[in-house]
C-alpha cells in the first residue's frame, strides 16, 4: 500500500470516528437485579465485607449484597473521629522504629481461618510503607496488635495467612539491603540488595503475632502471595517480577525477561531448618505494638533480634517455577493442587499443578538455577494453559464448584474459566481497569461463593463527578448461575486492593456490645461519679472524669494553668450498647474521644492562653446532649487559683460540694 | 369412716403446695417489660421475694429524664419480710398436712388469701408511688402525665410500651392462693357432711 492511500485511509477512520463514536461500554443490567440487592429497611445485609482502604491506611466494613457501608475501622491512619491514634491509650499503636507514623498505604487483608475455612475471630492488614501487619479482633472490630517488618520495605505481598493461621506472611515489594547495610551505592543491586518473606507466627490462644523466621531470598520484587492448603498445606507461594535484577526504569529494564517467577516455599521445611539451629541472629530494630483490652491501654516496645534461613544455603526450602511475565497475582484453587499465575504483561494464564510440582522436585527436573536456587521446568510443573482470556490478568478467585474468576486490569473484565480444562466460561465487562476480585470466601478451602465483587480503579461518568479526584468503585457480580450477573456498581472508600468477606453470623455471633464496668483495669478508671477527682502532679493536671447520659463528673474545673499538661481520663459509665460518649474541648490541637461503654479513654491538652474552655459531648447522646458540657477555668502559669471542682456547683440547686483538688 | 381427716389428695397438694411455695421464695415473681423504638431489644426487671434483676439500671438511668426515683433493692422494706413470709406459709402447708389438721388449713387459707390481697395492694402502691412521684426538677415534664406501670397487662407510656405479668413464681403464688381456697370450702363441706 502505498503511503498516501494508508494517510487517507488513516482520514477516513478518524473523520468516522468523529462521525459515530462508539456508544461506549454502558452495561445492561438484568430486569432482577435490584431485587437481589435490595436489603429491606431493618433487614441486615448477609455478608460482611472487609475492604482494604489503600492509601487512606484503613478497613471499611460494607454490608453486601446492599454495598452500604458500615464501618471505617481504623488501622494505620490516624482517626479524629475516634481519636484512634491520638489518645494516650493508642498512641503507642502507631510507634514503629521509624517513630510516630501516623498513616500508611494499606492493601491486602486476610481473615483467619481453622482447617481452611473462615473462623470470625480476626483480621490481618498489611501496611506497605512503613511495613507492618496488624490484627484487628473482630469481636470489637479493633486493631489491637501491630508489628512492623525489620529488613523489609513495601509490605506487598502480605498478609497471606496458613490453613490454621499458624502463619501470617510478609514479604518485601522492593528487594533492599538489610536494615542497618542501607547504605551501599544502589548501583550495587545484585550483590546488596535482598528480598526478605517473614513469617509472623500467630499464638492459638491469644492471637499474638511474632517473627519466627525470615528468609533471605534473592533479590527480586516479592508482589502477591498465597498459602498452600490441604495437599499444599505447608507451603507458600510468592509471585516475583524484576527477574532482571534491574534498578532503574523497571517500566522497561524489568519486562524484558519472557518469563519470571513463581517461588514456592516449604515452611515446614524451613521449621526444621530452624529448629536445627541453622538460622542466623540479626541485629535488628522493630515495634511491636500491643492493645490490652483490659487495661484498654496500647505499649509499644521495639524489637532487636530476627533469626534469618538463607535461601541460597539451605538449598530446599525454596524452588523457583518460572511463569509469564511478570507475575502478580498468585492463587492456590480450593483443592491446594492448582497455583495460579497471573503474568500482568502475558497473554496467558498459566495453571501449575501442586502434584507434578512435588515429582519435578523429587526428579530434580531443573533447568538451572538462579542464585543458588533450582528453578524447575516450566513443562514439567504446568497443569494448563487458559489461552487468551483477556488483557493484564491480575487476580484470581474460586467458587469452589471447579471455577476459577480472574480479574483482567487492561481489557477491564471479570473472566470465568473452568480449572480442569482451562477453557474460558464467561467474561463480563467491568467499569473500568479493575485490579483485585473477591468472591465471598474464594481463597479458602470451601468458599461461599454466590457473590463476587470487582474493586476498580477508574469511575469516569459510573457516579456523580466529585471534581478531578473521582469516587472509587466497586461491582457486585452475582455468579451462583452459569453467567455472572452485574447486580451492582458502589462507590468505596479510599483505593480498595484486596478485600476478604463471609457471611454474616460468623462475625455477629462473637460481637461485644459494651465493655463491663467491673472488668475495666485502666489505671486512670473512675467507676462512679464519687470517684472522680483532679490530682496536680507538678505540672501535669489528672482529670479523673465520668460521663453518663446526659452529664460529665467533674463538669467543671479551676485552677489549671497555663503550660500544664492536663490528661482527661473519661470513663464512660453507660453499660448499654450503643451509648458512646464524646469529649472534646476548644482549642485541643490532637482529636476528641469517642468513648464506648465501659471504656476509659485520655485525651492530653495543654492550654496556651489563660482564660475559660468549654468542654463538651461531642456524640448526640440523649434528649439532654447539648447540656451535656462544662468549663475549665485556665489561670496564668504562676497564678494561685485554687484548684477546685465540681459538679453542679450553683449555690442555688447545689448538689454536690465545690471539692479541693488534690496535689502530690 | 373417720371424719376429721383431712382427704389424701388435699394432703398431696398441700405437699406440692408448700414446696411449690418454697421454690418461689429463689424463682422471680413478676416481670416488667419495656420496649422502645430505640430499645428494639427490649429491657425487662424482674421482681423476686427478696431482690429485683434484669436490666433496671438501664432503666433507671431512662428514667431520670422525667424525674422517677431510681429502683435500689435495699430502699424496700418488702424483701427483708417476703422470704420469710413465703416461708412460713409452706411450713403451715406442711403442717396442715402431716397434723391432718382442717383448722391449721383453715387459718393458713385465711391468712394466706390476707398475704395476697395485701401484697397485691402493695405492689399497686409501691407502682403508683414510683410512677406519680416525679422530681419537679426533672428535664422532660410533659403536663397531666403520670408513669405508672400497668399492675397487669399492658399499657403505653410515652416512647415505652410497657407489660407487666407474673413470672414462674408468681403463678406458684396465686395457684397457691387459688388451690388453698378451693380445697378449704371442699374440706369444709366435708366436714360438714361427715358430721
Ligand atoms: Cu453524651
Amino acid at each position: 500500500m502505498k503511503t498516501y492511500q494508508k494517510i487517507g485511509l488513516a482520514a477516513l477512520a478518524a473523520v468516522s470516528m468523529v462521525a459515530c463514536k462508539p456508544k461506549g461500554t454502558k452495561n445492561v443490567v438484568s430486569g432482577d437485579a435490584a431485587e437481589k440487592v435490595y436489603v429491606a429497611p431493618g433487614k441486615h445485609d448477609e455478608v460482611y465485607n472487609f475492604v482494604s482502604g489503600g492509601f487512606n491506611g484503613q478497613i471499611s466494613v460494607v454490608g453486601l449484597p446492599s454495598g452500604r457501608t458500615l464501618k471505617i475501622v481504623p488501622v494505620f491512619s490516624v482517626h479524629p473521629e475516634n481519636g484512634y491514634g491520638f489518645s494516650e491509650e493508642t498512641k503507642p499503636m502507631l510507634e514503629t522504629s521509624h517513630g510516630f507514623v501516623p498513616w500508611d498505604d494499606q492493601h491486602h487483608l486476610a481473615l483467619s481461618q481453622t482447617k481452611g475455612e473462615i473462623d470470625g475471630r480476626y483480621l490481618f492488614a498489611n501496611a506497605n510503607n512503613t511495613p507492618r501487619v496488624a490484627k484487628i479482633d473482630l469481636t470489637t472490630f479493633r486493631t489491637t496488635e501491630i508489628l512492623e517488618i525489620p529488613n523489609s520495605a513495601g509490605n506487598h505481598s502480605s498478609p497471606f495467612l496458613t490453613e490454621n493461621t499458624e502463619y501470617v506472611v510478609a514479604g518485601t515489594r522492593f528487594a533492599v539491603p538489610a536494615d542497618g547495610q542501607g547504605d551501599v551505592p544502589i548501583e550495587s543491586f545484585k550483590e546488596n540488595f535482598k528480598g526478605y518473606l517473614s513469617f509472623i507466627g500467630i499464638g492459638k490462644e491469644d492471637g499474638k503475632m511474632d517473627i519466627t523466621f525470615q528468609i533471605e531470598a534473592p533479590g527480586f520484587n516479592f508482589d502477591l502471595s498465597h498459602a498452600g492448603k490441604g495437599k499444599s498445606h505447608g507451603w507458600f507461594f510468592f509471585s516475583c517480577y524484576n527477574s532482571e535484577q534491574a534498578n532503574t526504569l523497571l517500566e522497561v529494564n524489568a519486562s524484558q525477561n519472557e518469563k519470571d517467577f513463581i517461588m514456592a516455599v516449604n515452611w515446614k521445611k524451613a521449621e526444621e531448618y530452624l529448629k536445627a539451629g541453622k538460622a542466623k541472629k540479626m541485629a535488628v530494630e522493630y515495634a511491636h505494638n500491643t492493645f490490652d483490652e483490659s487495661t484498654q491501654m496500647a505499649k509499644s516496645e521495639i524489637l532487636k533480634e530476627v533469626s534469618v534461613l538463607s535461601a541460597k544455603e539451605l538449598k530446599d526450602i525454596c524452588y523457583l517455577i518460572p511463569c509469564p511475565k511478570s507475575p502478580h497475582g498468585c492463587d492456590i484453587d480450593p483443592t491446594g493442587e492448582y497455583i495460579i499465575g497471573s503474568g500482568k504483561l502475558a497473554a496467558l494464564i498459566p495453571v501449575f499443578s501442586f502434584d507434578k510440582l512435588m515429582q519435578a522436585i523429587e526428579k530434580k527436573d531443573f533447568s538451572g538455577e538462579f542464585d543458588g536456587i533450582p528453578i524447575l521446568k516450566y513443562e514439567s510443573v504446568l497443569h494448563g494453559e487458559v489461552q487468551k482470556p483477556g488483557l493484564g490478568p491480575l487476580h484470581t478467585e474460586f467458587d469452589g464448584k471447579g471455577n476459577a474468576y480472574t480479574s483482567m486490569f487492561v481489557s477491564s473484565e471479570i473472566v470465568k474459566w473452568d480449572i480442569k480444562t482451562c477453557k474460558v466460561l464467561d467474561r463480563q465487562p467491568t467499569f473500568y481497569s479493575t485490579g483485585h476480585l473477591m468472591v465471598v470466601g474464594g481463597d479458602t478451602a470451601k468458599p461461599y461463593g454466590k457473590y463476587l465483587v470487582a474493586y476498580n480503579k477508574i469511575t469516569k461518568d459510573r457516579y456523580l463527578p466529585t471534581g478531578p479526584e473521582l469516587a472509587q468503585s466497586a461491582q457486585l457480580f452475582d455468579i451462583s448461575g452459569d453467567k455472572m450477573k452485574l447486580l451492582l456498581d458502589f462507590p468505596t472508600i479510599g483505593e480498595p486492593h484486596y478485600a476478604q468477606a463471609g457471611p454474616a453470623e460468623l462475625f455477629t455471633k462473637n460481637q461485644v456490645k459494651f465493655y463491663k464496668l467491673e472488668d475495666n483495669k485502666h489505671p486512670y478508671v473512675t467507676k462512679g461519679e464519687a470517684e472522680s477527682k483532679v490530682v496536680r502532679e507538678g505540672n501535669k493536671v489528672h482529670v479523673y472524669m465520668t460521663s453518663i447520659r446526659s452529664h460529665f463528673a467533674p463538669d467543671n474545673i479551676e485552677g489549671v494553668k497555663v503550660g500544664d499538661e492536663v490528661y482527661f481520663h473519661v470513663t464512660n459509665l453507660e453499660q448499654d450498647w450503643d451509648v458512646p460518649h464524646g469529649f472534646a474541648i476548644k482549642g485541643a490541637q490532637n482529636a476528641e474521644l469517642l468513648i464506648m461503654p465501659g471504656e476509659t479513654s485520655t485525651l492530653k491538652w495543654v492550654p496556651l492562653k489563660a482564660g475559660m474552655y468549654p468542654m463538651y459531648c461531642t456524640d448526640f447522646c440523649s434528649a439532654l446532649h447539648q447540656e451535656m458540657q462544662g468549663y475549665v477555668r485556665v489561670s496564668p502559669a504562676g497564678s494561685n487559683t485554687p484548684l477546685i471542682y465540681s459538679l453542679n456547683n450553683k449555690k442555688d440547686n447545689a448538689q454536690s460540694p465545690v471539692k479541693q483538688g488534690e496535689t502530690k | 369412716m373417720k371424719t376429721n381427716a383431712i382427704q389424701k389428695w388435699s394432703k398431696v397438694l398441700l405437699i406440692l403446695l408448700g414446696i411449690g411455695l418454697i421454690v418461689s421464695i429463689f424463682v422471680p415473681i413478676w416481670s416488667i417489660f419495656l420496649n422502645a423504638p430505640q430499645y428494639p431489644e427490649g429491657l425487662a426487671m424482674y421482681i423476686h421475694s427478696n431482690k429485683v434483676s434484669g436490666e433496671y439500671s438501664i432503666i433507671n438511668g431512662l428514667n431520670h429524664y422525667i424525674g422517677m426515683k431510681e429502683i435500689h433493692a435495699d430502699e424496700f422494706w418488702e424483701f427483708t419480710i417476703l422470704p420469710y413470709a413465703l416461708g412460713i406459709f409452706a411450713i403451715l402447708c406442711f403442717l396442715a398436712a402431716f397434723l391432718n389438721s382442717r383448722k391449721i388449713l383453715y387459718t393458713l387459707t385465711g391468712v394466706y388469701l390476707l398475704f395476697g390481697v395485701g401484697f397485691v395492694f402493695d405492689f399497686w402502691r409501691w407502682l403508683y408511688d414510683y410512677g406519680h412521684n416525679l422530681n419537679p426538677q426533672a428535664a422532660i415534664i410533659v403536663p397531666g402525665m403520670s408513669y405508672q406501670p400497668p399492675l397487669l397487662g399492658y399499657k403505653q407510656l410515652l416512647n415505652f410500651e410497657v407489660w407487666s405479668y407474673p413470672n414462674i413464681g408468681g403463678g406458684i403464688m396465686i395457684g397457691a392462693g387459688v388451690i388453698l381456697f378451693i380445697l378449704a370450702i371442699m374440706e369444709f363441706k366435708l366436714a360438714k357432711k361427715s358430721v
